[in-house]
Formats: C-alpha cells, structure tokens, sequence
C-alpha cells in the first residue's frame, strides 16, 4: 500500500507560526524540532554546568564548606541526570538526528512528523520538573544510577519527581528511535542505497536499535524500583526479602547501552566534519558500518562490567571482561579511519576541525582507560574512585560534547544562513581544550590514589591535585563565554555564508542555507557519493 | 535571520511535485511493539532471577490456583480468532458484521479483566507479602494494564467500523489492523506468562 503526500494536509504547515515564534510551537517541521532540541538541550547544558562548577567549588577544599552533605548529594545526582538525560542523548540523537537525517535519506520530513513532536514535547517538562524537584523536599540523592537500598533510603519525594522525571524521558527517545529506524530504513529517497548513506545515518540506525532494545527495561526497572519506595513491595530491598543486584543488572543493561547511545551519534557526526575538513574521502566506509553494528550488538552483553564489586560471579566476570574488550576492535578501526580520513588531506584549522581533532585525542585516551577498567583486578582496585569519573568524562566530555561544539560550527550556516565567528571559535576550543584536560586528567592519579567518587570530604593530602581539577573547571565555565557571545553576535550580524560555505558533498548542502520548508525544491537530489572529495566532478556520480 | 515565505514555498513545491511514499505506519508499531517486549523481557527476567536466587522466608504461601487463568488463556486466544474474524469482515466491506465480531473481542477483554480482578481478591497473598507475591502483581497487573488499553482500543475502532460516518471501511483498514496487531501481542505475552508464573 502506498500513501500520496495530500496537498491540503501539507498546506496546513502554513498555518503554523513562522519566525522565532515557530520554535514555541508544535511544529511538525523536523528542522524546527531539531533547533528546539538543541536550545533546549543547551539550556539543560548552562544548569548542569553551573551544578558542576558547585560541585568543583565544594571539592576545592577538603572540608564540606561550601554547602551541606546532603545538598551535595542531590547535586551531584541533578548534575549527572542532566548532563545525561536532558543534554546529551538529546542533542546528540534529536537535535542533529533530527535536522540532519531526512536530508540525509533525501526525504521531505521525518516518517512521523507528530510522534517527533511530541518526543521533543515530553523533554521540557520532565526536565522542569526534575530541576522543580529541589526546592520542593529537596532533589533525589542517589546519584543518576540511583542504585537501592539508596534509592529507597533517601527522601522519597526528590527520588519519586526523579523517575517519573526518567521515565518521560525515557519515552521520548523511544518514540525518537522508533522515529529514525522507520525513517532510516523506509523513508529513503528511490535509487539510494543503504551503503549509500552518510555515516551519521549508520550511527543513528544503531543508536536507535539501542534505544528501542534497552531504554524499555530501564523503564521497567524503575517502575519496580518507584513499587518499592511508594508501595512498600521488596523488590530490591534485602530487608524484605529483594534482591539490589537484580537492580544492577536491569539497570546497566539500559546504561551501559546508554554510553553507545551518547557516544555512536558523535561517531558519525565526527564522520561527516572530518571528511569535508580534510577534502578527503571518509577512510574505509565499510568497516566503519560494520564497526558501528559490531559495537551495537557487543554493546548489549557488556552491561556486568559495571558490577565487578558486587558478588558477580568469576565465569561473569571472566565473560564480561572478554566481551568488553572486544568492543577496543571495532572502536580501534574508527579511530584509524578518522586518522587515516585525516592523513595527507588538504586540512582547513577551522573550529569545526580543531573540536574533531580534540575529539580524536581525548576520545582515544577515554577509551584505553575504558579498556583497563574492563579489566577485573584492575577495575576491583578503582572502582568507585575518581579514575572512573574521569574515564567516564573522557568520553562523554572529552568525546561526544566537543563533537556536539564542532558540529555546531559545521552546520551553523546551514541553519542561519550565517558564519560563526572563527576567531572566538578558535579561543572557544583553546579554553575547553585545556580546562577539559586540566580538570579530568588529574582525576585519574586521584582515582589511582584512592579517592572514592561522590564525596564532599576528602582526606586534605589529595587538595592540591583536586585544586587544579577545580581551576580546570573553571576555565571550562569560562569557554562557554566566547562560544555565546559568538553565536549571539553571529545570529544578528555574522557573514553570509551562501548555500555552501565548506564546498561539502553531502546532500544538506544541496539545498539552499537556511533550507527552504520541504527542504528541496522540486525532487530530492541523489547523491550515490557524499565523500567523493579529491576527484575530478566529471568523475563524481 | 532570514524568514522563509512558507505557505507560498509549499505551494510551488506541490504543484511541481506528487510524491508517494510506503506506508509505513506497521513499521512504526512493530519497533513499538519490540521495545514493549523488552519492558516484558526485563520483568521476566528479574522474576526468573528470584526464583533462582532468593529463596522465600518459610511459610511464604506462593500456590497458585490453575482454573481461573486457564480460562483467561482460552478467552485470549478467542479473543485473537474473533478479532481476526472482524478484520477479514471489513475487508469483504461487512462493516456491520465487523463490528459485531469487535464487540464480542472487546467483550472477550472484558471478561478476562473481571477474572482478573476476581483472582487478585481470592489469592492469599497480597502485594507486599514476599518477593514472589509482589513480581506475581507487577506481572500480571502490567499485562492487565495492557489488556485495558488494549480493549478501549477495540472498543473505539469498533465505534469507527460503523456504517453511517464510521471511518473504518475496506479500502482504510490500518486501524483495525494495528489495534489486531497489538493485541496478538498482548495475547502472546500472555502465553508465556501463563508459562513461567503459573505453569513453571
């Protein structure tokens, strides 16, 4: 059965708000959706931000000084949620998924326009919500594992607020996952192949399988786990009969898919930026879609690697630590394809290339510690310490927020028409770059020296390293100055860029800058070769 | 930034173009339906973990009765006929005798819910007696919640299937055919949680 695209019930976009005020509304445009994800997205960022930067004041000095035991806690807990929940999946899946992957499959909006509303929708009160939730009894202070019997201890009310909080969002990535896999596979424009496709659509076809394989059983974990704290039922509380390594097990089986879910998307996106950058074709198509796939499938049996410290059984821990790495090989190929994408091309140092190639570095060193926590005596010795903190920011710091801030750079002349600045660019990356490593980089002598993660008090010889984690902190608040003053001054006044100021080949450039509102006029283009840089354009199909 | 002329853009695009596309609305539903059955195959699997590992406190009574859900069984998968039934019906444009075969589905739900609901008030356990008891609520109670939507579901595409201003007809079945799909699926789950809690 086939469905023809109604005239009248397309018409009926125009009846939507235009202007600034179309991004209050429900639009259905998957262009405005994607902007309102990354605003909103941004703006969760500045809150989790500022918690972290309370969280580094507090841990200045040895002593809990600066704020109360407690209230520490529950920053702690709202930082990691919503770094996690409120930034980062959604702005690496929903805001670039959604503005980048119908051009991508050459289609006019997403396979279900509404359904993508609606997910966006489901984002900005749930996180009101959960920030709402500290100033009512105070937030939930269990940290973002909410791991029981902790979970069922603490305050009920912040620990209520903050799964319900989940939940919802949780919802929203799956109606956003089932979104792209349709879109992916369904949607694509006659002719295209699968092999065809920009790698980003490769990222986010495995991420979304992700999604609808295990953000389900989070679900449902923690619709038991708000049984044990309301109802009183003993699931995971031992006292009663439960079991809080069951807990572990439902829980990790959603987060550790989570990290592949943060971390995939920045993949591809990298995947896009390097090439054009470089004016050379993406290095080795194929096994990068085969390494994204071998890493969704590993990615799902690795989830007990987190509970090496919690009575997991040695042919457990011997399985999981084999499975684990694994992962090192399809995630070592990446690597050397960007390096060898990056060998002997034409390089532009612009800030959408300089924020990849920090990508790179700071991703490779995240993942040799990732490869060393997989390791049994090694992960008994830190585990719970400051080495995990750091390994983990590595990664999702390090890795996917700065290809976030390079993808910003890359595509904000196709969205605005307009250039970002490259001089404070340029600064923007020298100050993250050197706060990042500044402020997590000690963290791992730290971990390695024994300081336990999620305290306020620490023992005073660890001040002085945990001083120069803290000035790290600092600068990084100080790079997002340059970086907001850049895209303020750019909106109101920065240079037309055209329709395609870096000369790229994939197909969003193909289209007039800002895009027009079906993104083509007339039929989508087909471009069989989107990383056919350094040949000849006779010779490009 | 530059606001686009929108309603005159749409315009020019449509005229020129007349595109169709796959419907790919069961698509949607089946990825739906997957990550529906993960939240299933997660509390499967933490029920199948206590069985294993977490014994119960002696004298813990966990017996339950087999007549009441094997009749639930039998009504589902009745329900699954007669649901087909009313799909095959529409397609023949019967909309009168679909309709008919719905109500008896949603019928069907209805009857199963209330045997539900009776056996909850005559186990001799309660929600927060043991382990056992509490995973043989969340269970059940998630698949009766399931069963719920699923009937209010049949019910409002039965409505639909009416002949004067209904919106089912042979030529739109995608309704029926998802709320069917849907509830084959439910059904199934059933099945294995007959297995596993009262079987196994």
């Amino acid at each position: 059965m086939t469905i023809s695209i109604d005239p009248q019930k397309t018409n009926n976009e125009s009846l939507q708000p235009k202007g600034w005020l179309r991004y209050f509304s429900f639009s259905l445009d998957h262009k405005v959706i994607g902007i309102q994800y990354l605003v909103c997205g941004f703006l969760f960022y500045l809150i989790g931000g500022t918690l972290a930067s309370a969280i580094r004041i507090e841990l200045a000095s040895p002593m809990s000084d600066f704020m109360p035991r407690d209230v520490y806690n529950q920053v702690l807990t709202l930082h990691g949620t919503i770094m996690i929940f409120l930034w980062i999946v959604p702005v690496v899946n929903g805001a670039f998924g959604n503005y980048l992957i119908p051009f991508y499959v050459g289609a006019r909006d997403m396979a279900f326009p509404r359904l993508n509303a609606v997910a966006f929708w489901l984002i900005p009160p749930s996180g009101l919500m959960l920030v709402a939730s500290y100033f009512v009894e105070g937030a939930a202070q269990a940290g973002w594992t909410a791991y029981p019997p902790l979970s069922i201890t603490t305050p009920q009310s912040g620990q209520i607020i903050w799964i319900l909080s989940v939940l919802l969002l949780g919802g929203s990535s799956i109606f956003g996952g089932i979104n792209f896999i349709a879109t992916i596979i369904k949607l694509r424009r006659p002719g295209l192949k699968l092999m065809q496709l920009p790698m980003y659509c490769w990222a986010m076809l495995g991420t979304s399988l992700l999604v609808v394989l295990s953000t389900p059983v989070l679900a449902g974990t923690l619709i038991l786990l708000s049984f044990d704290i309301i109802a009183n039922t003993g699931f995971f509380n031992p006292v009663l009969g439960g079991n809080v390594v069951v807990y572990q097990h439902l829980f990790w089986f959603y987060s550790h898919p989570a990290v592949y879910i943060m971390v995939l998307p920045a993949f591809g996106l990298v995947s896009e930026i390097l090439p054009v950058h470089a004016r050379k074709p993406l290095f080795g198509y194929t096994t990068m879609v085969f390494s994204i796939m071998g890493i969704v499938v590993l990615g799902l049996v690795v989830w007990a690697h987190h509970m090496f410290t919690s009575g997991t059984p040695p042919w457990m821990r011997l399985f999981f630590t084999i499975a684990t790495a694994f992962i090192a090989v399809p995630t070592g190929i990446k690597f050397f394809n960007w390096v060898a994408t990056l060998w002997g091309g034409k390089i532009s140092i612009n800030s959408a290339m300089l924020f990849s190639c920090g990508f790179i570095i700071n991703f490779v060193f995240g993942g040799i510690t990732g490869v060393a926590l997989a390791q049994v005596p090694f992960d008994i010795h830190v585990h719970d310490t400051y080495f995990v903190v750091a390994h983990f920011h590595y990664i999702v710091y390090g890795g996917t927020v700065f290809i976030i801030f390079s993808s910003i750079y890359h595509w904000f002349p196709k969205v605005t028409g307009k250039m970002l600045n490259e001089k404070l660019g340029i600064l923007h990356f020298i100050i993250t770059f050197i706060g990042f490593n500044l402020c997590f980089a000690p963290q791992h002598w730290l971990g390695l020296n024994g300081m336990p993660r999620r305290v306020a008090e620490y023992d005073p010889q660890f001040q002085f390293v945990n001083q120069i984690s803290s000035l790290g902190a600092l600068l990084m608040a100080v790079s997002t100055i340059p970086f907001l003053i850049n895209v303020f001054l750019s909106v109101r006044n920065g240079k037309d860029s055209g329709d395609n100021p870096w000369n790229a080949l994939t197909p969003e450039w193909l289209t007039s800058s800002p895009p027009p509102v079906e993104n083509w006029e007339g039929e989508a283009p087909l471009v069989e070769e989107p990383y056919g840089y350094g040949k000849e354009i006779s010779e490009r199909k | 930034m530059t606001t686009l002329d929108s309603s005159k853009e749409i315009q020019k695009n449509n005229s020129e173009v007349n595109e169709t596309h796959e419907d790919f609305r069961m698509f949607g539903l089946i990825t739906f339906l997957i990550a529906d059955g993960m939240t299933f195959a997660g509390f499967f699997a933490a029920y199948l973990t206590y069985k294993a590992v977490n014994p119960l406190p002696d004298g813990a009574i966990y017996e339950l009765e087999l007549p009441i859900p094997t009749l639930n069984t039998i009504l589902l998968l009745v329900s699954s006929a007669t649901f087909h039934k009313a799909g095959k019906a529409l397609l023949k444009d019967k909309n009168s005798e679909s309709q008919k075969w719905l109500f008896f589905t949603a019928f069907l739900g209805i009857i199963f819910l209330i045997c539900q609901l009776f056996e909850y008030f005559h186990l001799p356990f309660g929600l927060t007696d043991n382990l056992f008891a509490s995973t043989f609520y969340a269970l059940t109670g998630f698949h009766g919640l399931h069963v719920t939507l699923g009937t209010l579901m049949i019910l409002i595409i039965a409505w639909q299937s009416r002949i004067k201003g209904g919106r089912l007809t042979s030529q739109n079945t995608f309704p029926l055919e998802a709320v069917e799909l849907y509830w084959h699926f439910v059904d199934g789950i059933w099945v294995i949680l007959f297995i596993i809690l009262y079987l196994f």
